[in-house]
């Protein structure tokens, strides 16, 4: 076997291996290289991976050469694949605009182990796109989110400890939820892989353990994707955690998380049972909205930038869920390139207010009064990004509104297409709180602020100009986000 | 080969470099912009269409033929005269917008299909508002702000028309539509609009005469011309336009005769000479054709001169009203001899350009037997010279000398330079009517130059020039006055808003309670929700853990009850 073959493994290996050898360096500066070469390389490797799905199908490889169902199997479609893309090149760019941001913002001593969590958390989560086992996929779940508590609590604002206390609590009663469920789906079928589980599972699809287990699934991914009411641990921990662990885990996370649920329900559950003779759909479709009106509104009303953002992303989590519970194959391709679009603009969006927070040092917005002219090149990203948060159409945010309406209307459900309209609204709202303060607010007397560093910018405009180049070019996004979905709707009735 | 495609982007391109660079390199970036545009025009061949899928939409935002190709020339010229009689500007809004807007016009006749159209429809009306807005001053504000909705009316009319065309299983191509149609007939009106129907036309008179000196240069080139362009390609042939046309040549002539502002003359006198445009595109033959676009292509040239020489005067006096103006002519000879030239060609004196069109149109309608039509047209080719041939350069130049003719100069250079060059054109394409005809639609068999249209228009002028004469020695001319005239725009200036108030007071009493009443529903709800969303609201403050966790068991249970239902 060549180095060709162990692609699905290397993902996963190579930022775990760095992850181990980054504390060893005192040098905070060697650490950030170390994992910024990690990071590129697991990026490198997934754009080959996708590119060897696409072209010759699903990659499968076998952990230690043990044959599938007892020995772990990797396994890579096209809906991994994308996500997979997804987090590595979030990973990439924001470790390539970490240095400055960490040194701000991070202890000096601890600059080495900051990284190495965050490599930990960076490979729990490529490891959850590529497995194809489900007890394994615990297992990263626990991996990136354990190493994101870390992460949170290292932020420079004591709150950041309570957040982080609340995350996990919330976070190990959803792993554990989780757990439960795998393990009442290996009672009745007595199988970890995911592929068998989808083979056995109707059989006994009727029982009340399949049931319980299946309520303990979407349960604990809704903690981990903080689908309205479970949301309530997510604002406080964006909020307080450093700028750079906002960014990567608002982009990144909650969007493996939503990969996790999509697997489970359509991969091995399958549509029929999860979405149509669960009343699944429905509980996604009334909290998805819940979440993105309530969630909306409060990003209204909020004058910490960052957590109105945070609100924001839960109200963009519901526009994924409900796109999802229209159990139609619109409604989820829209949801999929949501995951995509969604972690375009959040990353660029968290990325500028990190850079903000490295300049101004605070997040209230009347800290934003006049920063349009002293930044101006933050705050063009920001309102780039903003625009394709409200949905402006040439902007990628548009893309997925779009489709997620024309699902709801071709199910005749014209009322949820004006309340997701109705959530643009108000989005164009809190994001034109920020730009007014930007660029209408008189700055404060005597500050001395600049614009961000360069290695900064470069970070997010690259991040702003794929916001603006997927809202024109929908090849990549809607052809990856519609296949990924037809293999999911064909692999199970 | 991006370029090859896209006849907005020369520009477009220098729109945006104009808003960058200042002083010489603008002012050359400005005047190579046209020139590079008109050259990339001329490597394009008609029949050439540029398909785009988007969105599952099929699009042609690109589509060449003689029609289009003819006012693309033509923009790209009054986009070059426009540029250089602005090249003394330094207000950065006002050069950016003129040459966006004269790119939007560009787009909007290569427009292969409704949407495209639509798209550069609503950017002409941004683009050219921009222009009214840079007066800067109250009333400009207030008159943009007017011309700016109407404008906006006029596009969303069009969308509105578009779909339903495309919805009754046209598809979106812009060819041939119509009046049979609702759709047609929205976007007949929305043509309407931009082209200055009777009772649609206020937004010109309103508006033109408010903009900045080069601005209105600019205006009084594009977008009636789009229009026109519109009309002839969707609505030839209609019979309808030959009435409202005939309307429109003749009524502005007797607003133009009282109005004092002399660039709202010329405004009126513009919707009468696309009152012969729209006769031309109504009759529809091939000769009528012709002679309306070749019209609106004389128009851009002898209205754009009319109009510089009246923006000079303003420039160099601050005055437009005719009873304050007078006997410039002593310190501006030359500006006054090239506004003689451009009041010569609109009166459509044999030689000069205006002739050779007109009397296309008006051999059109004779021939296809519109005796009464012909008659009108004939009347507004008297009241033209009328107008626009005598009172123009005569309150303008001559009358009585006025105050200002102590502090007048000649415009500056670049001014006269343009002016000298929309004069030399109207001269030449007069004498020689072939290069003109030759890249109309349709060939031409046509001569304009024979006894009987000759002798025929110089009656008409003599008798006109009579006319004045005798009105003004026996004085029954109206006399120059400060006053304000009414139009059709009282009606939504006037009428309605006090028809609405009055309407809202008597329903104001009994509404007054059921208002208080929802306001009162509306204010708790909005406080409600405010409440609980604020910062320190239910939903946003920061939650201990226990409550999160019930929430958990909440839903595990809640949905563990339906799952097992």
């Amino acid at each position: 076997m060549s180095a060709l073959d162990h692609l699905p493994i290397l993902v996963v290996l190579i930022p775990l291996l760095t992850a181990v050898i980054c504390p060893l360096f005192q040098n905070g500066r060697t650490a950030w290289k170390l994992a910024l070469g990690a990071a590129w390389s697991s990026f490198a490797i997934a754009c080959m991976l996708l590119h060897q799905v696409l072209n010759s199908g699903t990659v499968r490889y076998q952990l230690g050469g043990w044959e599938p169902p007892w020995g772990i199997e990797y396994r890579i479609d096209v809906l991994g694949g994308f996500v997979l893309l997804i987090v590595t090149s979030i990973a990439a760019l924001v470790l390539s605009y970490a240095r400055r941001s960490v040194e701000d913002e991070i202890r000096p001593g601890r600059i080495s182990f900051f990284y190495a969590a965050f490599l930990l958390a960076f490979s729990g989560l490529a490891g959850i796109t590529v497995t194809g086992d489900a007890f394994n996929l615990f297992v990263f779940l626990e991996i990136s989110s354990l190493s994101s508590y870390a992460l949170i609590s290292a932020g420079r604002d004591r709150r950041s400890l309570n957040a982080a206390f609340q995350y996990l609590i919330m976070g190990s009663i959803g792993a554990t939820f989780i757990l439960i469920g795998i393990g009442f789906l290996y009672m009745m079928t007595g199988t970890l892989n995911m592929d068998d589980l989808a083979v056995r599972l109707p059989e006994v699809a009727d029982t009340r353990t399949v049931r319980a287990g299946f309520a303990f699934l979407t349960v604990g991914f809704g903690l981990k994707l903080a689908l309205f009411p479970l949301h309530l641990w997510l604002p406080n921990a964006y909020a307080y955690a450093p700028s750079v662990v906002t960014a990567f885990l608002a982009a990144t996370a909650t969007k493996v998380a939503v990969y996790a649920l999509l697997r489970f329900l359509l991969g091995i559950f399958g549509v029929g049972f999860s979405l149509m003779s669960m009343p699944f759909d429905m509980i996604l479709i009334g909290l998805g909205l819940a979440g993105i009106l309530s969630a909306s509104l409060v990003a209204v009303f909020q004058q910490n930038v960052k957590r109105m953002l945070a609100y924001s992303s839960v109200a963009q989590i519901g526009y994924i869920a409900l796109g999802i519970g229209l159990a139609s194959h619109t409604g989820i391709s829209a949801a999929v390139m949501h995951l995509f679009n969604h972690a375009l603009m959040k990353g660029a969006l968290f990325m500028s207010l990190g850079a903000v927070a490295y300049r101004v040092g605070a997040m209230h917005i009347s800290d934003f009064a006049g920063l349009g002219r002293r930044m101006p090149f933050t705050m063009a990203a920001i309102a780039i990004a903003g625009l394709s948060l409200i949905g402006i159409p040439g902007t990628a945010g548009f893309i997925s509104k779009w489709f997620l309406v024309l699902g709801t209307l071709e199910q005749g459900w014209w009322p949820l297409a004006v309340l997701i309209l109705l959530g643009s609204f108000l989005a164009l709202i809190y994001v034109g709180r920020i730009l007014e303060a930007a660029y209408f607010g008189t700055p404060k007397e005597n500050s001395a602020v600049r614009e961000a560093p360069l290695s900064m910018l470069i970070p997010i405009w690259i991040l702003v100009i794929a916001n603006v180049y997927f809202g024109l070019n929908t090849e990549l996004t809607v052809g990856l986000a519609t296949q990924a979905t037809t293999d999911l709707f064909e692999a199970l009735p | 080969m991006m370029f090859n495609f896209a006849p907005v982007l020369p520009l477009l391109i220098g729109a945006f470099f104009a808003a960058l660079t200042r002083g010489r390199v603008r002012a050359l970036l400005m005047l190579a912009t046209p020139v590079v545009g008109a050259v990339l025009l001329y490597t394009f061949t008609p029949g050439t269409t540029v398909p785009v899928e988007w969105m599952g939409l099929e699009l042609t935002p690109v589509r060449v033929d003689r029609l289009s190709l003819l006012f693309g020339y033509l923009f790209h010229l009054a986009a070059f005269l426009g540029v250089i009689y602005s090249l003394h500007l330094k207000d950065t809004l006002q050069l950016v917008a003129s040459l966006a807007y004269a790119a939007c016009a560009v787009g909007a006749v290569f427009a292969g299909d409704l949407l495209t159209l639509f798209l550069y429809w609503e950017a002409l009306a941004v683009t050219s508002a921009a222009l009214v807005f840079a007066r800067r001053s109250e009333r400009a504000f207030a008159a943009g702000l007017r011309y700016l909705l109407i404008q906006v009316l006029s596009g969303v009319l069009l969308l509105a028309g578009a779909i339903a065309w495309a919805k009754g299983g046209h598809g979106l191509e812009f060819g041939h539509i119509g009046t049979g149609s609702i759709a047609g007939k929205l976007i007949f009106v929305a043509f309407g609009i931009k082209a200055g129907f009777p009772l649609l036309h206020n937004w010109l008179t309103d508006a033109y005469p408010e903009a900045t000196p080069s601005g209105t240069v600019f205006l009084s080139a594009f977008t009636t011309k789009v229009a026109i362009y519109s009309l002839a390609r969707g609505f030839g042939g209609t019979e309808m336009l030959v009435y409202i046309g005939a309307a429109m040549a003749c009524f502005p002539i007797f607003y133009a005769v009282i109005a004092n502002d002399l660039r709202r003359v010329l405004a009126y006198s513009l919707i009468n000479q696309l009152g012969f445009m729209v006769v031309g595109i109504g009759i529809g033959t091939e000769l009528a054709i012709n002679g309306a676009v070749a019209h609106a292509f004389n128009d851009v040239l002898f209205k754009g001169l009319l109009m510089m020489s009246m923006g000079a005067v303003l420039h160099v006096t601050g005055e437009m009203r005719g009873s304050e103006l007078g006997g410039l002519y002593k310190r501006m000879p030359k500006t006054a001899i090239l506004c003689m030239v451009g009041a010569a060609s609109i009166s459509a004196f044999p030689l000069f350009n205006g002739f050779v069109s007109k009397s296309m149109i008006v051999t059109a309608v004779l021939e296809e037997g519109y005796e009464w039509v012909w008659l009108a047209l004939l009347f507004a080719a008297a009241g033209v010279f009328h107008h626009a041939g005598i009172k123009i350069p005569f309150f303008a130049f001559f009358s009585h000398d006025s105050k200002h003719v102590k502090q007048a100069h000649e415009p500056p250079t670049n001014m006269l330079v343009a002016m000298t060059i929309a004069a030399a054109l109207c001269i030449g394409i007069g004498c020689f009517p072939g290069t003109l005809y030759r890249l109309l639609p349709y060939p031409t068999g046509y001569s304009p130059y024979d006894s009987s249209h000759v002798l025929a228009q110089m009656q008409l002028l003599a008798f006109s020039a009579l006319a004045f004469l005798s009105l003004k020695i026996y004085k029954i001319y109206p006399p120059e006055l400060r006053s304000v005239n009414l139009d059709a725009e009282w009606i939504y200036r006037r009428l309605v808003p006090n028809a609405f108030r009055h309407a809202l007071a008597a329903v104001g009493r009994v509404g007054n309670q059921v208002r208080s009443h929802s306001f009162r529903l509306v204010s708790s709800s909005i406080l409600a929700l405010a409440r609980h969303h604020r910062s320190e609201g239910v939903l946003a403050r920061s939650w201990p853990t226990g409550s999160m966790v019930l929430w958990v068991a909440v839903l595990l249970g809640t949905t563990l009850l339906l799952y097992y239902l």
